[in-house]
């Protein structure tokens, strides 16, 4: 029996069709697409189909709206500076308490730099508070960053409602949608989104390239000075083996929109059901009413998270949890613990995400495997008595804390 | 996924004594607040001989706290109180062939444990003496506690000093941003700023540079500061020559003290920090600031200079 592989908000397979798509980009489409012969004219052309091809799937309305870069997390970090220097005398940035860090460690450091942070709380099922947000927006707020849908969770923010909000404002905004796009439809040019961030590696083209989407207009200011490259957005030269599959991918998962709302969501429910109901003392974490297609997180309680990766590991099954010690911080998943979920249960959340290269039989095969996994480690475990969580687990056992 | 050794894995998946003794003399429970982890233990002890004839774990917690709490109590078990008090945390990360740096508290929460269960048999109340921050250094596992605390004990200003103590940044250097960070905060406690130097790396093999017309020698008090730099230095030997190394004097030059350092201690990868220890044991006696340089880079005298 082969692997099964449910952690596709981390990274995903590259598809084999965008494999053979790049191929050629390695040998003998080797050119500069800066130059003006013609090795280097094809693979401009073959640049300017990636190009149209991202943005029909974000439903950007002009293709110089599409800058590509090395990763979500460059494109970040561009949108937020590219603000900042834009417009220096406005010091405030919005953002929200369970982004990714390439956002909230940013951030982070950006106060250090002297700029305020507010950072929007969220609900336990980890919904944001507009009424707390509209009250921020203010002439001194330089840009808003709202991910658009939670890796951990999966919970989708109204980014599009939150985007006008900020717009009539006059305050840029910015979606990390690296989990959202080519999971569900994106519509750009309707959208008072200004910028937004993507990945390749989560839509099954390789890992090494992004995209920032600019809304035309919107004023800039460069991370990588330099060539003219991608109209002097980004120097450097084009990663163009990678721009090629990430076109593809994105031409991929536009024709399979459809299939991951109804198929893929059709297992990630079945998944969560089937667990829910053989596993004791267990949840779904997040606005499971509102979140990806492909996301269940499931917090089971009394067991720790890295210890269920292993077990389900050594059975070939890959998911991946918000446990802290899973990551080496000091706390668990900040994503959970901003969710009110107590110190038990959110160390043994784990998530799986799904992808159209799942099938039924494997659902089948993890809810299988899951509950045996579950009682080997409670068996284990101070909080768990014969058949059940010891009465008062919190002050039946409450151990010194170094 | 982390680097574990076969014998957590083995540890980790196939657990021995897991669950509690039945008729248990003596619990610990303690926690790591580092990641949330927690262990009971349970032991059976000979009231007669005070030995150990049985224990049991029960863990909330990964895979290597898992790993550590069975190894932990085949460990202790047949030994007497008095010898199993006598395991530290890395007896318990040998016995499982190493564990990743990040993963040292749980061994340090195996130990807690036995020592909470022997309070718990004699009656005794266990306080914990000890607390855990996030990780800073990953190459000498040195926590943010530690390099605070240890910064604030001895009045440190810089990054190279917070190396010297603790070791942490004496590595791969990555951590440095934030060990300047707990700097930059520390000293804003007592109202002062931390000073950076302009670039803080240097080559690791200083250029040679022509030599500087040298400071008329100051002959007052020069011949006492040469001796208090070798009695400091002879007080060290000892310890290089446990590692089969030795250091001798060499010259001092004004602020400038460079030292040979011989056999084990010679190119050996901690030889920085070698220097570094005597450096600060120096300041310390002197009352001044010094350098400690390896004769190797001792001004080469220029024709004419």
């Amino acid at each position: 029996m082969s692997d099964i592989y449910m952690d596709n908000n981390a990274t995903t397979m590259v598809d084999p069709a965008v494999v053979e798509e790049m191929m050629p980009f390695f040998s003998e489409q080797f050119g500069n697409p800066s130059s003006l012969h013609s090795f280097g004219n094809k693979v401009g052309m073959a640049l300017k189909k990636a190009r149209k091809q991202v943005q029909r799937l974000i439903g950007a309305e002009f293709d110089s709206e599409i800058i590509f870069t090395s990763c979500g997390s460059e494109s970040d970090s561009t949108a937020i500076l590219s603000a900042l220097r834009a417009q220096p005398e406005r010091r405030e940035i919005i953002t929200t308490v369970v982004e990714h860090p390439a956002v909230l460690n940013l951030c982070e450091y950006l106060e250090t730099e002297g700029y305020t942070v507010h950072y929007l709380k969220v609900d336990n099922k980890g919904r944001l508070d507009l009424d707390e947000y509209k009250k921020l927006l203010s002439d001194k707020v330089a840009v808003v960053s709202i991910m658009w849908a939670n890796n951990e969770s999966g919970t989708i923010f109204p980014v599009e409602e939150m985007a006008e909000l900020a717009h009539n404002k006059g305050i840029m905004f910015h979606t990390d949608a690296v989990q959202a796009v080519g999971k569900i439809p994106i519509d750009l040019e309707n959208s008072y989104i200004h910028m937004l961030s993507m990945s390749g590696h989560k839509l099954h083209a390789p890992k090494g390239v992004g995209v920032l989407y600019l809304k035309r207009g919107t004023r800039f200011r460069p991370l990588l000075r330099g060539g003219h490259q991608e109209r002097g957005r980004r120097a450097g030269t084009e990663n163009v083996a990678s721009i090629v599959g990430l076109g593809k991918a994105c031409e991929m998962a536009g024709s399979h929109i459809e299939f991951e709302n109804t198929h893929v969501k059709a297992m990630r429910d079945r998944l969560q059901e089937g667990i829910l109901a053989a596993v004791p003392n267990c949840f779904a974490t997040g606005d499971v009413e509102n979140r990806l297609p492909n996301t269940a997180s499931i917090a089971f309680e009394f067991i720790e998270g890295e210890a269920i990766l292993l077990l389900m590991n050594k059975v070939g099954i890959a998911a991946s949890s918000g446990s802290a010690c899973t990551s080496g911080s000091l706390e668990p998943s900040h994503v959970m613990m901003a969710m009110g979920i107590p110190y038990t249960a959110a160390h043994g959340t784990v998530r799986f995400s799904l992808s159209r290269y799942n099938t039924m039989e494997e659902v089948e095969r993890v809810i299988a495997e899951v509950p045996g996994i579950v009682a080997k480690l409670r068996k284990l475990s101070p909080y768990w008595g014969e058949n059940g969580p010891i009465e008062n687990p919190e002050s039946a056992f409450a151990p010194v804390y170094a | 996924m982390w680097d574990y050794s076969e014998k957590v894995k083995e540890h980790f998946f196939d657990p021995k004594n897991a669950g509690a003794v039945a008729d248990a003399n003596a619990v610990g429970d303690v926690g790591s607040i580092n990641c949330g982890d927690a262990l009971r233990l349970t032991l059976k002890v000979n009231p007669e001989t005070e030995i150990i004839e049985d224990a049991g774990f029960q863990t909330f917690g990964c895979g290597s706290a898992i790993a550590s709490s069975s190894a932990l109590t085949e460990i202790i078990k047949g030994k007497t109180l008095d010898e199993a008090l006598l395991v530290t945390n890395q007896d318990i990360a040998d016995y499982l062939d190493g564990l990743p740096p990040e993963k040292m508290h749980c061994s340090v929460m195996g130990r807690e444990a036995l020592q909470a269960a022997v309070a718990d048999y004699r009656g005794e109340e266990w306080k914990d003496d000890h607390e855990e921050g996030a990780l800073i250094c990953k190459c000498f596992a040195i926590d943010e506690i530690m390099v605070e605390e240890t910064i604030r004990a001895n009045n440190l200003h810089t990054v190279e000093e917070v190396t010297n103590y603790t070791k942490a940044g004496g590595g791969c250097s990555s951590c440095h941003e934030a060990i300047e960070g707990v700097l930059t905060r520390v000293l804003a406690e007592k109202g002062e700023s931390f000073m950076a130097p302009a670039i803080g790396g240097a080559p690791v093999a200083a250029p040679v540079v022509a030599a500087k017309p040298k400071p008329a020698a100051k002959a007052s008090g020069n011949l006492k500061r040469i001796r208090i730099i070798e009695m400091v230095l002879e007080s060290i030997r000892p310890n290089l020559q446990a590692d089969n190394g030795d250091v001798e004097l060499v010259d001092v030059d004004g602020k400038n003290i460079y030292v040979h350092l011989t056999g084990a201690c010679n190119g050996c990868q901690m030889a920085a920090m070698t220097l570094g220890g005597i450096q600060q044991r120096l300041i310390e006696e002197l009352g001044e600031f010094v350098k400690v340089l390896p004769d190797t880079e001792m001004p080469v005298a220029m024709e004419g200079a």
